[in-house]
């Protein structure tokens, strides 16, 4: 697989993200400091046109990921990051870490 | 005499039947998000590549209204756009205008301009924009036809250009 994932393909997750959004940007460092693909999905800034994050995901914040390997759908960043981590971390991370202790108010725009 | 000017259009050297067309990767805009698709992903029977001027202009306006109101959109060919505009324009765009559509956005217009149907735009400098033009492929991207416009402007007769690009 190349580094740069490819749309058309099957990447591994499906990120919904609003331009120049730090939460969303947190999650981007993560996936990316995980080596995941990823096909990024850009919505709007009014929420009221969004609906294709509230029928993924529930709500209408971004960011929000769709894990295809997994079947997990989640939102706000802190628990994105915190999943990232505990997934895909690897095997010499504590997969114990309780997900409260990184788990600043969950960001979301 | 008349009192407008139908501005001729400098020929092209656009893409032409049998010629296969160059894939490129560029966020495909619907009314709800946008990201990078390929052509060659996008293309899996047949597709018309819909080329127009800016959104915003009336010429994009009109083509989409009269392709919408035909029914065009709804037919077994994927209909495909592709302007110079930003994926936020698009995006309203296709919103505002209620289309079916994903319209690919490509405002530093590389791929018209690879497609040999770019038109830089009088009196604005640095404005380069696709001229008005429909490219049928089959499924294996190559050219099956192509509508360009040749003046400016300039709307296919679509009852015609449906013959022409084998769509009746």
């Amino acid at each position: 697989m190349s580094e740069q994932p490819s749309t058309d393909g099957e990447p591994t997750i499906t990120f919904y993200r609003l331009q120049a959004c730090p939460f969303c940007e947190r999650v981007t460092r993560s996936l990316k400091e995980h080596g995941l693909e990823y096909r990024s999905r850009f919505v709007e800034p009014l929420h009221s046109r969004r609906d294709v994050v509230k029928r993924v995901a529930g709500v209408r914040t971004v960011p929000a990921i769709v894990d295809h390997k997994t079947g997990v759908t989640m939102a706000e960043s802190a628990n994105i990051v915190d999943y990232l981590e505990s997934t895909y971390g690897g095997e010499d991370v504590d997969s114990a870490t309780p997900a409260g202790a990184a788990a600043d108010a969950g960001g979301e725009d | 005499m008349p009192e407008f000017d139908v501005v001729e259009l400098e020929p092209t050297d656009h893409i032409e039947p049998g010629e296969t067309a160059p894939d490129f990767t560029r966020p495909l805009v619907t009314d709800e998000f946008w990201e990078d698709r390929s052509l060659a992903g996008l293309v899996d029977g047949r597709t018309v590549l819909v080329f127009t001027p800016m959104i915003g202009s009336f010429v994009a306006k009109y083509v989409w209204d009269e392709l919408a109101d035909r029914g065009w959109l709804d037919r077994d060919e994927r209909f495909v756009g592709v302007t110079a505009s930003t994926p936020y324009g698009v995006s309203r765009f296709l919103d505002e205008n209620d289309l079916p559509v994903g319209i690919v956005a490509d405002p530093a217009n590389e791929v018209a301009d690879d497609y040999g149907l770019a038109h830089d735009l009088d009196g604005m400098a640095g404005v380069s924009e696709p001229r008005l033009a429909f490219v049928v492929l089959d499924a294996d991207r190559a050219v099956e036809a192509i509508w360009v416009a040749d003046e400016w402007p300039e709307f296919p007769n679509y009852d015609e250009l449906e013959s022409e690009l084998g769509l009746d």
